[in-house]
């Protein structure tokens, strides 16, 4: 605890509103400002002309480097417009133009980039605050985009810049202010403050509202991270919201990847936008009435069918906890299961208790859907504010699974491990699905105690979960800390380097792709989401494509033609709403009543419409349903070239553990021996009797070349759809078509990475087709 | 007496509605389309339309999360 926080007991904050009074405040303890101020010194400063937002583009990116103290304005050219649409489009390009293929994370080079998009900061339909950032990640060193609500993008956005571009590093901790009201950045030390997030955001907010009201700080947002992102590769960056109901700086997560951890590296310590004020109008959209209209038809949805559909506005995403249960897929004891007999103890109803309900819960104004729960006057039990009471953001359904990934049944405890990875700065999803496996580990004595440094991470030790972050953020450098802190890619190979177990055992599972850890749900019986998870562009996330229902429960995409299908839409589609600044869950977590009756209704049909109409309206000019596609597909193809540029955009990257695709141990084969013997059987033609006679390790190693084979072949069949070689390579034809003709480097580049996967032989199918079997292209140089 | 649901075949329970097969097949996620032979069944009708014996149920389960 700091000097600068004094104690002060009465600032906890007793509202009565909704289904009654609340004790909130995040702290209980007010901030000497006057005293954090006297530490700022301006390094640097810049003044822009102040310009009006046109049709959804303010029509300037912020160029700050930290190590020359450089600030400046790039202007946005019509060509960028066109081809990369805004938001991680933008962040892409300026990275693509700025940085060399070799940077890694922590080099100076490294650019971070925060972003909004042309719908961003629109407020008459739900979800269009979204902030898209991308950098060079610490855990797969290609580039991460992540994506989150609260206030930053759009106030950004409305201060003048379209995109904040980060390089280089500055000496000592610093903070960049973008003052909307004055036309003004300012690159300022700040070495009093707080690092953790709940106190620094609060700090900020109270600092640089330009006056003592609380509406006043909600014209301020906040980017910071924590003492966690300055110890591991789980980084985040927390994006502030101001919640004048519960009077608490409240933040959302950019969790995937490691933003955080940059973040730190370039002694940032925080961001913050200030504006004057915004409308409806702000965004300049060129047909209000139609985009009204469209909000107005959404809203009702929300509000009529919500509370039939998944309750978002009462429970958040944690309504997919018993469902994935049911479906057996909700990850525990390291995605070894789907299911368990404790998970009721952390069913949304139990959190349908905690959240503070009745309050609007939006991370941006306007969002109907409103998924933001928050547990008010939660007294915290351990750690350096053990004994505090604070509001708890979330928890969101991935925390929740990670709870149950690490064995952990227990509410209070998920909502500790929520608070102090939110405040330290660290994904809760790669935190808990890393520490399954050091879990998993321990059980099979590949960890002990001992190698773990006195820490007993055996699965539903709860207490040293803590304990493990507790060390994280104070800097602990114990050799286990320092390997664990770094994910499952840097442990797996700390365990095979150390000649601890078997390391086939090690490296199946440990669940991560290039480098980064899942997303919490089990997959191993939808082939088409291994893909989902492992030919994500940044790794195993589920934003780009989630296809276990269409798959394994629908029977939707029986084909590895439909499954590619399916893999060519659902990232392409998903991938629209991080170019322009928006939320997924108001596409597809309401439905409209008429939605079953329409042709594709896992497309939700008329809420594209919407979003195609919504654009229309802004932009000024018609855009259609398939222009949105157009636009996202460009994008997503740059950013596959770009993993090619730097090194890993080949089919050996994309090829997931096994642990995703089937049992790995015999427990889990035994676990669900019905479902895997009838698979042996109907699936890879074994007689009953051939099947008696073979033991369970035979019958994992039979079903594994199984899986495998099939996977490679799902490869293969998406591939081709997307216009990529056999090895994976966005090909220059395809490029051409998207419309980069011009873009003569990035051309030239693939051109020589398919050249060398000529020469090395590996232009060549990845599965094996006998005859009858349908290979994806009779033509074997398809792709020229 | 077998009905398909979702292109997999499955017993016929005499007297079944949709909303009963829903429970058999433990199919609890609330965004779904049901179809039987083609043909949408509202949600308010799920306790109350049958499903014949040979019919072909489609249980599509929309997508959520983000």
């Amino acid at each position: 605890m700091s000097e600068e926080c004094l104690n002060h007991a009465e600032t906890a904050r007793t509202i009565g509103r909704g289904n009654g009074p609340f004790i909130t405040g995040n702290t209980e303890r007010t901030h000497d400002i006057d005293r954090l101020r006297s530490g700022h010194k301006v390094l640097a400063e810049y003044t822009f002309e102040r310009k009006p937002v046109k049709r959804g583009y303010a029509g300037r990116i912020l160029y700050v480097n930290l190590t020359d103290l450089e600030i400046r304005e790039i202007p946005l050219t019509s060509d960028v417009k066109e081809k990369f649409t805004g938001g991680k489009g933008f962040g892409l390009k300026m990275t693509w133009d700025l940085m060399g293929p070799d940077t890694r994370w922590n080099d100076p080079e490294n650019i971070l980039a925060l972003n909004s998009g042309p719908l961003n900061g629109t407020t008459q339909y739900s979800g269009m605050g979204k902030c898209l950032s991308t950098t060079v990640s610490p855990s797969t060193n290609i580039i991460c985009d992540s994506n989150a609500g609260g206030y930053f993008a759009p106030y950004l956005k409305f201060s003048g810049f379209d995109s904040l571009i980060l390089q280089g590093k500055a000496r000592e901790d610093i903070l960049v202010f973008i003052d909307g009201t004055a036309g003004k950045v300012t690159i300022e030390t700040a070495p009093y403050e707080e690092t953790n997030s709940h106190l620094l955001s609060e700090q900020l907010t109270y600092m640089y509202a330009a006056e003592d009201s609380e509406s006043a700080r909600q014209k301020v947002a906040v980017v910071s991270a924590g003492k966690g992102s300055e110890n591991s590769y789980w980084g985040i960056l927390n994006i502030s919201f101001y919640d004048p109901r519960r009077r608490v700086t409240r933040m959302k997560q950019h969790g995937r990847g490691g933003l955080g951890t940059v973040f730190r590296d370039k002694k940032l310590k925080a961001l913050v936008a200030r504006i004057e004020g915004f409308n409806g109008m702000t965004n300049d959209p060129q047909d209000i009435d139609r985009i009204t209209e469209t909000g107005i038809k959404h809203n009702r949805e929300i509000r009529d069918l919500d509370m039939h559909e998944n309750n978002m506005r009462t429970v958040g995403t944690g309504n997919l906890v018993e469902i994935m249960d049911a479906y057996d897929l909700l990850p525990t004891e390291n995605y070894r299961f789907g299911s368990f007999p404790k998970a009721s103890r952390i069913y949304s109803t139990r959190f349908y208790k905690r959240f503070t309900q009745g309050i609007p819960d939006g991370c941006w104004y306007g969002c109907n859907i409103a998924c933001s729960k928050a547990v008010d006057g939660f007294v915290l039990r351990t750690g350096p504010y053990k004994g505090e009471r604070v509001t708890v953001d979330g928890p969101e359904y991935e925390t929740i699974g990670g709870g149950a990934n690490m064995s952990v049944w227990d509410v209070d405890w998920i909502l500790e491990f929520n608070f102090y990875c939110d405040t330290y700065g660290l994904d809760t999803i790669s935190t808990a699905t890393a520490i399954a496996f050091y879990m998993e580990m321990y059980e099979y004595g590949i960890l002990n105690k001992e190698r773990c440094d006195g820490l007993e991470l055996c699965f539903g030790n709860a207490e040293a979960v803590l304990e493990f972050l507790h060390r994280i953020a104070s800097g602990d450098r114990s050799e286990f800390i320092q390997v664990a802190s770094k994910g499952v890619r840097r442990m797996k190979d700390h365990l095979i380097a150390k000649g601890w177990g078997d390391p086939d055992l090690i490296e199946n599972c440990g669940m991560e792709v290039k480098g980064l850890e899942y997303s919490e749900y089990v997959c191993k019986e939808s082939l088409a989401q291994q893909g989902g998870y492992a030919l994500a562009s940044k790794g195993p996330q589920h934003d780009e494509a989630w296809l276990i229902f269409m798959d394994m429960v629908n029977n939707q995409i029986p084909t590895f033609k439909d499954k590619a299908e399916a893999l060519h839409y659902f990232p392409i589609w998903r991938t629209w709403f991080a170019i322009v600044g928006l939320c997924k869950l108001p596409w597809n977590d309401i439905v409209p009543a008429d939605n079953a009756s329409t042709d594709e209704p896992a497309k939700i049909p008329e809420h594209v419409r919407n979003y195609a109409e919504i654009m229309s309206g802004i932009l000024g000019r018609e855009i259609t349903p398939q222009d949105l596609m157009d636009q996202s597909e460009r994008v997503y193809n740059w950013q596959r070239a770009m993993n090619v540029w730097m090194g890993k955009g080949r089919r050996k990257d994309d090829i997931p553990p096994y642990r995703s695709m089937g049992p790995v141990t015999e427990m889990e084969y035994l676990s669900r021996k019905d479902r895997y013997d009838n698979q042996l059987k109907e699936l890879v033609g074994i007689s009953p009797e051939e099947l008696s006679s073979m033991s369970v390790a035979d019958r994992i190693r039979v079903l594994r070349e199984h899986r495998y084979e099939e996977y490679n072949k799902l490869v293969d069949a998406v591939y081709y759809r997307r216009g990529w070689t056999p090895n994976g390579v966005p090909s220059p034809k395809k490029m051409r078509e998207l419309g980069f003709s011009d873009e003569k480097e990035m051309l030239e580049m693939l051109q020589k990475a398919i050249d060398d996967d000529d020469a090395a032989g590996l232009n060549v199918w990845g599965g094996s087709y006998g005859e009858g079997d349908e290979i994806p292209c009779d033509d074997p140089r398809y792709w020229e | 007496m077998t009905i398909t649901v979702n292109r997999r075949p499955v017993e016929h329970v005499e007297g079944e509605t949709v909303g009963d097969l829903l429970k058999r097949m433990k199919y609890s996620f609330p965004l779904v389309v049901v179809k039987i032979d083609g043909r949408v069944i509202a949600k308010s009708a799920f306790s109350s339309t049958p499903i014949e014996d040979g019919s072909s149920v489609d249980v599509i389960h929309l997508t959520s999360g983000g």
